[in-house]
């Protein structure tokens, strides 16, 4: 009854592993997750559900895909868990595959859902469960799965090696230095008061935005420092693969840099799913109440410089702008007024979107949507057309994307639904707008 | 077998219900308590921000989107719980077995309540079998919970007017009700048992942990 939602997708990550697959095996795997760590909200999630439908219209797959109610939260999950439970986990690859589809890429853990729900249900987390069997049995989407050995290799998600990263934020430096003087990434400071920290495709595909932090901190004449060593890649695909494990184990190295740089605290670039595997996800796993270094996003660090006015804004940004709201910062940190606080203070012209705050929709990237590479980039973008009508009614030229996910994800939304717009980090904002002293000016 | 039902068939009903109301629950707070990150993120504050927000009509985001909704399902659930508290007729059957008795509603009250309910039940049904969404995940165990919800009503409305013979749509009657009864614990209908915790938990995680509102 339920043929493939999207059209079928050639992805050796699941195609060639479902092959490998016996039965036993799945029905161990599967029960195993059943029964362990995850029982208690599990069970009364699936006895509280009374099939009301009412979390549909909080998806933004569902709204775009006019409605069709495999896209809905509880349609995802009735295909999926539903499905395993009724069977009792005597079920075949083929639906491991589906399985691995629906979890992995037609849902981005947003949860939007759990707003709309009665009895608020963490679809999300439900869905992410499923992730766990399939990552337990080895079906992940290739290019996911790539990014999660990269993790467990490196503790980076792009293979980057140690020296390449410390020739990176050699060269940003030097480049900083051509517009802020005295622009610096110092490297294993002890005693620091900031680290900052960034995701893996930073230095391999954006090091621009390493430049953007050194003059940024040399204006605001901050204290800080990042490691040179393991755990400075706040990212964590893991998280996102099922692969809560390793999930861990990249949160750790990064906490334990932190802990080795005796700093303060840690300030995070403008990642929307590091923050969520770095502040709740990865510290819940690991059966943290805390972190043990506390955290903040760039859009706070941001807000504290500019509402404090360690720095100054010169001239304000003149086109007409609007602005993602990353769900993992917003829905998950309640960061909303902050974001919009530091947007007025450097644009001229914001245009709000709508809904917003903790109803915005999600990008369509997130929760490693994007990651699944680009064979489902085709689902991904068609399954986000409210975003691109919801960006459209704002009239801006330009999105700010404060997370990396949205902010690829955006950019696929704007090439394909011809918005015209132009995506771009806040730090790219600010380093325009902000006003460089004296001292520090380049003749 | 009007006497066995009325009796000893009554006394198990609500020991099933209460008992096993019980037993669910405290399996729920063993379990949550081996899971290890549910007690340590509960927070009382935001437990009752959240349940605030979702026991009162239109205080909710989706509520306001789906007014229509709203209304009957708050109509249903109040009247489907009231009812059968304040009956008159429930009311002189707990003085006769146990000579308590508390405030009554008048019958006429109770008569149009128990409308409401078999006709919000009706929308249910029909909702079910029209909206897509709903429809892709309804099983035949939704219509037989909502059967088993609303029998009571059409069978105690039945007996009250006595438009059928009395004494079988009576029988009828209890043995739908103690079906209810022991259905809750053992059925999705424990969602009534369990509301107050799956909203506190999201409530706790949204407010506590991720500082924003989850309504
Ligand atoms: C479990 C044991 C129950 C017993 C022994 C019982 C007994 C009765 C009796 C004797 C009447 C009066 C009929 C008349 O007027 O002659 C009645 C009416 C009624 N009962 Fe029950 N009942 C039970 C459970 C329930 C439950 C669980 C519900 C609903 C949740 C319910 C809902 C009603 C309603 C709505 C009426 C009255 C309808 C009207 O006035 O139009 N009963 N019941
Ligand atoms: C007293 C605490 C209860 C609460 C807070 C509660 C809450 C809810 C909520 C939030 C829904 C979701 C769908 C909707 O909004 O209509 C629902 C549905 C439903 N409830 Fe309850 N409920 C309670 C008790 C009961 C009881 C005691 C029964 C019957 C024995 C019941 C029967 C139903 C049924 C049949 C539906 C599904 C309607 C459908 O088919 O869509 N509820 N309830
Ligand atoms: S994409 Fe978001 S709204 Fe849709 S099912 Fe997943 S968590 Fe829920
Ligand atoms: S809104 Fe909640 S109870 Fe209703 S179908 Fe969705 S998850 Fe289930």
């Amino acid at each position: 009854m339920t043929e493939p939602a999207a059209e079928a997708v050639v992805d050796p990550g699941i195609d060639e592993k479902i092959k490998k697959l016996t039965p036993e095996r799945i029905e161990s795997t599967i029960n195993k997750v059943l029964t362990k760590g995850a029982a208690a909200r599990l069970k009364v999630y699936l006895q509280t559900c009374v099939h009301c439908g009412l979390c549909a219209d909080a998806c933004h797959f569902y709204l775009s895909n006019d409605k069709d109610p495999k896209f809905s939260p509880v349609g995802k999950v009735k295909q999926t868990l539903w499905e395993i439970i009724r069977k009792k986990g005597k079920v075949d690859g083929g639906f491991i595959k589906d399985c691995s589809r629906i979890a992995h890429t037609e849902c981005n853990v947003c949860r939007r859902c759990s707003m709309y729900c009665p009895f608020g249900i963490d679809i999300a987390y439900l869905l992410l469960l499923v992730r766990r069997m399939c990552a337990l049995l080895g079906v992940v989407p290739q290019y996911l799965q790539d990014t999660v050995n990269s993790h467990a290799v490196t503790m980076n998600q792009m293979w980057v090696k140690q020296d390449e990263w410390i020739d990176s934020l050699q060269w940003q430096e030097e480049d900083a230095q051509d517009e802020v003087k005295n622009a610096r990434i110092p490297l294993d400071k002890e005693g620091a008061e900031i680290m900052y920290s960034v995701i893996g495709p930073e230095p391999k595909f954006l090091a621009q935005l390493l430049g953007n932090i050194a003059m940024i901190m040399a204006v605001a004449g901050m204290d800080w420092t990042m490691p040179s060593f393991d755990g400075w890649d706040n990212s964590n695909m893991p998280m996102y693969s099922g692969d809560f494990e390793t999930m861990a184990r990249v949160e750790r190295k990064h906490h334990e840099a932190a802990l080795k740089l005796k700093v303060k605290r840690i300030v995070m670039g403008e990642c929307g799913h590091a923050f969520r595997g770095a502040v709740y996800d990865g510290p819940k796993w690991l059966a943290w109440k805390e972190p043990p270094v506390p955290i903040i996003h760039a859009v706070q660090f941001y807000y504290e410089l500019i509402k404090s006015g360690r720095i100054k804004i010169a001239k304000k940004f003149k086109e007409p702008v609007t602005v993602q709201e990353p769900c993992n910062i917003v829905r998950g940190r309640g960061l909303g007024d902050m974001l919009r606080y530091i947007m007025r203070a450097t644009c001229e012209d914001f245009r709000d979107v709508y809904p917003r705050y903790e109803h915005n929709y999600c990008c369509g990237a997130g929760g490693g949507v994007i990651n699944c590479g680009p064979q489902w980039k085709k689902s991904r973008v068609k399954g986000n057309r409210v975003k691109a009508e919801q960006l459209k009614a704002t009239g801006a030229k330009f999105v700010v994307t404060p997370c990396h996910n949205c902010h690829s994800g955006i950019e696929d939304i704007v090439e394909h639904y011809n918005l015209g717009m132009h995506t771009k980090f806040f730090s790219e904002i600010l380093i325009d707008v902000m006003e460089i002293p004296e001292d520090l000016k380049v003749e | 077998m009007y006497e066995f039902v009325s009796g000893p068939l009554v006394w198990i009903s609500f020991i099933v219900f209460i008992g096993g109301s019980i037993y669910r629950l405290v399996s729920m707070f063993k379990l949550a308590d081996k899971e290890k990150v549910i007690f340590p993120y509960m927070s009382l504050k935001y437990s009752l921000r959240s349940l605030i927000h979702w026991i009162i009509p239109f205080a909710s985001t989706n509520m306001r989107r789906r007014p229509f909704m709203t209304i009957i399902t708050f109509a249903f659930h109040i009247c489907l719980v009231l009812t059968p508290i304040f009956l008159l007729s429930h009311n002189l059957l707990w003085y006769q077995s146990w000579k308590i008795s508390w405030w009554t509603m008048p019958e006429r009250t109770a008569d149009i309540m128990t409308i409401i309910v078999i006709f919000t039940a009706i929308f249910f049904l029909i909702r079910r079998l029209v909206l897509p969404e709903v429809r892709f995940v309804t099983f035949l165990s939704d219509y037989a919970l909502l059967t088993v919800a609303v029998a009571p009503f059409i069978t105690g409305f039945l007996a009250y007017h006595q438009w059928l013979p009395y004494k079988t749509m009576l029988i009828l009657h209890i043995i739908s009700g103690e079906i209810m009864l022991i259905a809750i614990p053992f059925t999705r209908l424990s969602h009534m048992l369990y509301f107050v915790f799956t909203r506190a938990y999201m409530g706790s995680e949204f407010g506590a942990v991720r500082n924003s509102k989850d309504w």
